[in-house]
């Protein structure tokens, strides 16, 4: 299962008209892309700009200000491990190791098969419950190694 | 025989602990079992070592099992939960269970307790209760009512939140705006996540009063994306809102007209201060803006803008409802009211504890917490997030106050705790600080821009012990550079964490016991 759809700037168009009237249109605009697309193409850059009366610098700038916000596509999952303090009090340090080495990427990776990207995260509110994790928008709390690695088994399988 | 109500807790936390799994199981035995039973998703209560926990009405009570797994609810049935049968996981009636009978719930008084969804529970638990009455005020008179209710910032600032809203309301302008800060990016909080999820109708009430007040009739909620349900739970609120006529033109039948429209963050933690919030609604880079001028004058879109915490908006409606005295009657020195308390990392007894002011650290960690979860001692607890500071045993006795923190080079903020064991390094937790604070900067001002990167270096040097002393003298240096030269509170605090953890912690920092006086 593909979760994204392949880009293509009609589309895209009609994302941003769809979202353009909004007062301070940039985030929700970038944030319709990228849930569809899976990040932000450069050729959105340029139509974001055109369509909000802004430089494509600007729009650059924003873009990459924000960590939400991908300019190469991930891969079909993304999981992201909570890398604060509360989650690093219960063992969120050794958990990342263990997962990237799993994996065999780093943070912002994607995993050769192209199924998983890792991505770090600060905090998913889920502290009492720690560690965490998000896989796609499922949490996960009370995270150990055995349990994350049957998530990503699960992530990875075709 | 009336239809048996189940409630099972649609929290974050609650369904990253399985409970979506639980619900499931439950709506297969009753298939088996052939019986029609009705199914009510809440809150949670916020006692996440019994999360899952799923509750029964029996009688005119409620009892509850926890934690229950998906695999258990078979056995559940068998002993006969429905009648709220004995089994190893019940746990009585959920007011009984001293955590929560320990508190005093004034905002949280609905939160895993009513369908989070349903306008007729929240009226029917004492909701818009505020609303009513604001509604036959002067505007000016409900500024005054929570003004001497002596509410302050929740958020972290504890700025007191009548001053706000008169500065606001006294501003003149085509349009005013109430921005809801649900940007709760510090580690060890999930209060804001628990409400919008859990009674998201007492923030909407909270706002809708915030607007009458000050003369505004539209607001933003901008939440963090890394909370998805939170977004998804609320936005289905203001729907349900918007349809009773809670939300619209004429609301409530009044003369008054608020909206509320959601904006979705995109992961910066620096716009949960609130001038990069209001310049990330606006669509940019979320910069910390100068002050002044004030978002009270100058705020979103150019115009006179009220900023509070998700908190301090949901306490509206208890102070309007119950009046100023009821809520200023709780509480020690200027530190009136309940704080939401917010018990997270390596503890026992992780959740939310609300109550009045002046509780201890101690009491909090130990006796209400139960100590760590790994059963080690508890070494170090940060308070207020990552920018809050680290206080180890010797300071448990500060008690929950804006000021007794304050007096001991620390903060609430937004009112976590997260507990450490013994296994901590503390060197390490203050080299995260400065990381944290480097990865997260804005990029507006030098000393937290290139501070929090250099700091980071610096306190390498120190663990790998070279030039140990003057490099701790160059630390303490750099950190006095940024809490009194940095825009925000970004730069301007994450000094905290770091010194706090050279201070009481300076064994972990290569000195030897003992000899930390004498530095």
């Amino acid at each position: 299962m593909v979760r994204y759809e392949t880009w293509n700037d009609k589309r895209g168009a009609e994302i941003i008209a769809r979202h353009a009237q909004h007062a301070g249109a940039a985030l929700p605009i970038l944030h319709a892309l990228q849930e569809t697309f899976g990040y932000v193409h450069a050729d959105a850059v340029k139509m974001v700009a055109a369509a909000l009366n802004l430089s494509r610098a600007e729009v650059h700038g924003i873009v990459t200000f924000y960590h939400d916000f991908r300019s190469t596509p991930p891969g079909e999952h993304v999981l992201k491990l909570c890398r604060a303090e509360a989650c690093q009090s219960m063992g969120a340090d050794a958990l990342a190791a263990h997962a990237r080495e799993k994996l065999r990427v780093d943070w912002h990776e994607t995993t050769t098969d192209k199924r998983l990207t890792l991505e770090p995260v600060f905090c998913l509110g889920l502290c009492a419950c720690a560690p965490a994790a998000m896989l796609d928008s499922q949490v996960f709390g009370r995270l150990d190694a055995k349990r994350l690695e049957t998530l990503i088994d699960r992530a990875r399988q075709p | 025989m009336t239809r048996p109500r189940i409630f099972v807790p649609r929290d974050a936390a609650a369904l990253a602990l399985g409970a979506d799994d639980v619900e499931r199981a439950i709506v297969a035995a009753l298939r088996r079992r052939q019986i029609d039973a009705e199914i009510v998703r809440t809150g949670s209560r916020g006692l996440f070592w019994l999360e899952p926990m799923i509750e029964v009405a029996v009688g005119g009570e409620r009892i509850a099992y926890g934690p229950v797994a998906a695999d258990e609810v078979e056995a559940l049935f068998d002993a006969g939960f429905l009648d709220g049968k004995p089994h190893a996981r019940r746990r009585g009636q959920p007011d009984d269970i001293p955590f929560l009978k320990r508190q005093q719930r004034f905002t949280f008084v609905r939160c895993g307790i009513v369908d989070r969804l349903s306008l007729t529970d929240y009226r029917a638990h004492g909701g818009y209760k505020g609303l009513e009455r604001a509604i036959g005020m002067a505007p000016a008179a409900i500024v005054e009512e929570v003004t001497r209710s002596g509410l302050r910032g929740r958020g972290g600032a504890g700025f007191p939140t009548g001053i706000k809203w008169r500065t606001t309301a006294q501003a003149t302008a085509p349009q005013k705006y109430i921005v809801c800060n649900a940007d709760e990016g510090d580690s060890g909080t999930f209060a804001d996540r628990m409400i919008m999820e859990g009674d998201p109708f007492v923030l909407i009430e909270g706002m809708t009063v915030a607007g009458i007040a000050v003369g505004a009739t539209k607001g933003y909620v901008y939440i963090r994306s890394e909370y998805p349900h939170a977004i998804e739970t609320f936005g289905r609120a203001l729907a349900v809102a918007r349809a009773e006529h809670y939300l619209g033109p004429k609301l409530a039948g009044s003369a008054y007209e608020f909206d509320i429209e959601i904006r979705v963050g995109a992961g910066a933690y620096v716009c949960g201060e609130e001038t990069a919030l209001l310049d990330s609604l606006e669509g940019k880079r979320g910069m910390v803006r100068a002050k002044p001028p004030l978002p009270a004058h100058h705020g979103l879109f150019g115009q006179p803008t009220v900023v509070n915490n998700v908190i301090s908006l949901a306490s509206v409606p208890f102070i309007l409802a119950e009046g100023a005295k009821a809520y200023a009657d709780v509480g020690m020195g200027r530190s009136r009211g309940t704080i939401p308390v917010q018990l997270a990392g390596n503890i026992k007894y992780g959740g939310l504890f609300e109550a009045g002011f002046g509780v201890t650290l101690g009491a909090l960690v130990d006796d209400i917490g139960g100590g760590t979860a790994s059963g080690r001692p508890v070494r170090a607890v940060q308070v207020g997030g990552p920018l809050g500071a680290y206080f180890p045993r010797a300071l448990f006795d500060t008690p929950f106050d804006y000021e007794a923190f304050a007096a001991r080079d620390g903060l609430i903020g937004h009112g976590g705790i997260v507990v450490f064991d013994d296994t901590v390094d503390m060197a390490q937790q203050a080299r995260f600080a400065m990381e944290f604070c480097a990865i997260e900067s804005c990029g507006k001002c030098t000393p937290c821009r290139i501070g929090s990167t250099r700091g980071v270096e610096v306190v390498d040097r120190i663990v790998r012990n070279e030039n140990r002393a003057a490099n701790l003298a160059l630390l303490k240096e750099l950190c006095t550079t940024m809490k009194l030269g940095s825009l925000c509170a970004l730069g301007g605090f994450a000094p905290y964490p770091v010194m706090s953890a050279v201070t009481h912690f300076p064994e972990d920092f290569g000195a030897q016991p003992g000899l930390a006086a004498a530095e």
